[in-house]
């Protein structure tokens, strides 16, 4: 059935849609991240306008997150505090992301930003994953598996304006979390993301924040940034495309719940490892397009955008 | 003299005869095109006669060359060039109009049914439906431009030359369908006949169809531009609800 989308003006089926939706939702479930980092470039490679894609997935990872925040606030594992100084944090981000967004739009260079920056963060991020699972893989082997030692007191525990964060069990200065919220919010609105698969490293690494309440944390933040996201997109760019969005996130919320359980039965490490593949294939797709001669060297757009 | 005059009277007749007596009455199957939600693509029917007073005259064929124009929007096309080892936009060029949309069809192939002076004179032929004046100076072959505006849309079904899809019948009756691609962009686009014979233009006709998103598109498209702030709202709101109703329904589940 095909459905014809107002505001990307492209006629689409409606069941691809529901199913890479649903899929989607299916790896993220399982994997625990947004998703949007895959669904951005898979809504790239079937038609729909970059700026379109980048803002309506904002709006799609609002759904998602949504629902992924409200298990974790009934297990208690949010840090409301923590998440409220990342949140401060990302929307200064995202609003500078919009900003660089519509500057770049203006240059004709925006498909090659957001293409650049999947390309140095998907490739960053796979690629630490893929070898950090294949050592815990190979460490799981040879013994029953030695605890990892706990975090030291580093460079962030140094810095003025510390505050106590009860949940998390951290004082620390609010300086590295604004920080990371504005990197993530930047990358909200540029790529389209959650920015989920930077943030929970950055959470545990960075701020030593204990694993139970990292994910938890970082949709509560997800949540506001990217609903911030999808409001500058739609006020300033008119690129929310509602009848997508909506397609996408019944298939996502719907995959969510079964990857969930299909998450269940597998082994951590088997299933970072295997984000890590797929993270790193997306990658590598992206980085061909850049790399090699395009078989069109001329893109057609809209006049205006001064 | 008496022969001479007969012979420029018969010659004063049967020049405006020739020149001005074929005219087109025209039917459309449909004059509006409804962007529906599960608009997937459309055909228009444009069928009609060539009414005249005299006889058909003897010499050439009639031909019909239809044309179906999309609204015209000035285009920016960009090309790619190798920067460090990355394939970037570098030139821009602005194509002053171009149609969205613009498909031909004629009753032969085109280059008998229409001659090259005509074809400048009334603009049917796709490479010189879109309208380039001005490139920046730095850019020496701006008609490359062009050309990749043709090329892009060309291969995107928006641009086509269906060449003998027009039947004619008896040099009176004529009759095509166009199809319309789902991509459409909306607007008025003009649909114009060109009655030819020997490549030469003996008369034309031209009309309007409208192509409009209508219901859901339309309210949605709309509010998309007036109320983006509401816009907004409504769909965090969507989202909101959906994740909260998926969250709610799967607790139920796992109860149940």
């Amino acid at each position: 059935m095909q459905i014809y989308l107002p505001i990307a003006e492209v006629s689409v089926n409606a069941f691809l849609l529901l199913g890479l939706g649903g899929m989607v939702g299916i790896l993220s479930g399982m994997f625990g991240v947004g998703g949007g980092f895959l669904m951005t470039p898979l809504l790239f490679f079937i038609g729909i306008p970059p700026a379109v894609a980048v803002a309506t997935e904002a709006n799609q990872i609002v759904a998602s997150s949504f629902s992924g925040v409200l298990a974790h606030f009934r297990r208690r594992t949010v840090d409301i505090k923590m998440g409220l100084v990342l949140q401060a944090g990302g929307l200064v981000g995202a609003a500078l992301g919009v900003v660089v967004f519509n500057y770049l739009k203006a240059q004709g260079q925006v498909d090659l930003l957001v293409k650049l920056c999947y390309v140095v963060f998907l490739g960053v991020v796979g690629g630490l994953m893929f070898i950090e699972s294949l050592n815990a893989i190979r460490k799981s082997k040879k013994s029953g598996g030695a605890p990892a030692p706990r975090r030291q007191r580093n460079w962030v525990h140094a810095l003025p304006l510390k505050m106590r964060f009860r949940t998390s069990g951290l004082y620390i200065s609010v300086i590295p979390p604004m920080l990371v919220g504005i990197c993530v919010g930047i990358l909200a609105a540029i790529m389209g993301v959650g920015g989920g698969f930077i943030m929970v490293p950055a959470m545990i690494y960075i701020l030593g924040m204990p694993t139970k309440v990292v994910i938890g944390t970082s949709l509560f933040q997800i949540i506001t940034v990217t609903a911030f996201t999808t409001m500058l997109h739609a006020t300033t760019n008119y690129t929310v495309d509602i009848v997508l969005a909506v397609l996408l996130l019944i298939g996502g919320v719907i995959g969510a719940q079964i990857g969930t359980r299909i998450g269940v039965y597998m082994k951590a490490e088997q299933l970072r490892i295997l984000l890590a593949l797929m993270v790193i294939i997306v990658c590598g797709k992206l980085a061909l397009d850049l790399l090699l001669t395009p078989s069109e060297l001329y893109s057609l757009g809209t006049s205006g955008g001064h | 003299m008496r022969f001479l005059f007969i012979f420029t009277a018969v010659l004063l007749l049967a020049l405006p005869a020739q020149a001005a007596k074929e005219e087109v009455v025209l039917g459309l199957s449909q004059d509006r095109v409804a962007i529906t939600a599960d608009f997937d693509g459309s055909e228009i029917l444009i069928f009609g006669a060539v009414k005249r007073e005299t006889p058909i005259p003897t010499t050439e064929p009639l031909q019909v060359i239809v044309t179906v124009s999309g609204p015209q929007h000035p285009v920016l096309v960009r090309r790619k060039e190798r920067k460090l080892g990355i394939w970037i936009n570098v030139d821009s060029v602005l194509v002053d109009s171009a149609p969205t949309f613009y498909a031909v069809a004629t009753s032969a192939p085109f280059s008998q049914v229409l001659t090259d002076t005509e074809d400048l004179r009334y603009q049917i032929s796709i490479k010189r439906a879109i309208r380039s004046v001005g490139a920046a100076m730095h850019i020496r072959d701006a008609q490359n431009f062009a050309d990749a505006v043709v090329r892009v849309r060309e291969s995107e079904q928006l641009y086509t030359l269906r060449e003998n899809t027009v039947a004619v019948d008896q040099q009176t009756l004529f009759r095509t369908a166009i199809d319309m691609p789902a991509n459409l962009t909306e607007g008025t686009y003009t649909a114009r006949i060109y009655l030819t014979r020997s490549g030469i233009v003996v008369s034309n006709y031209e009309t309007t169809i409208d192509v409009r998103k209508v219901g859901l598109e339309r309210f949605l498209f709309t509010m998309s531009r007036e109320q983006p702030f509401l816009y907004g709202l409504m769909s965090l709101a969507i989202a909101i609800a959906a994740g909260w109703g998926a969250s709610a329904a799967f607790q139920l589940l796992r109860r149940g």
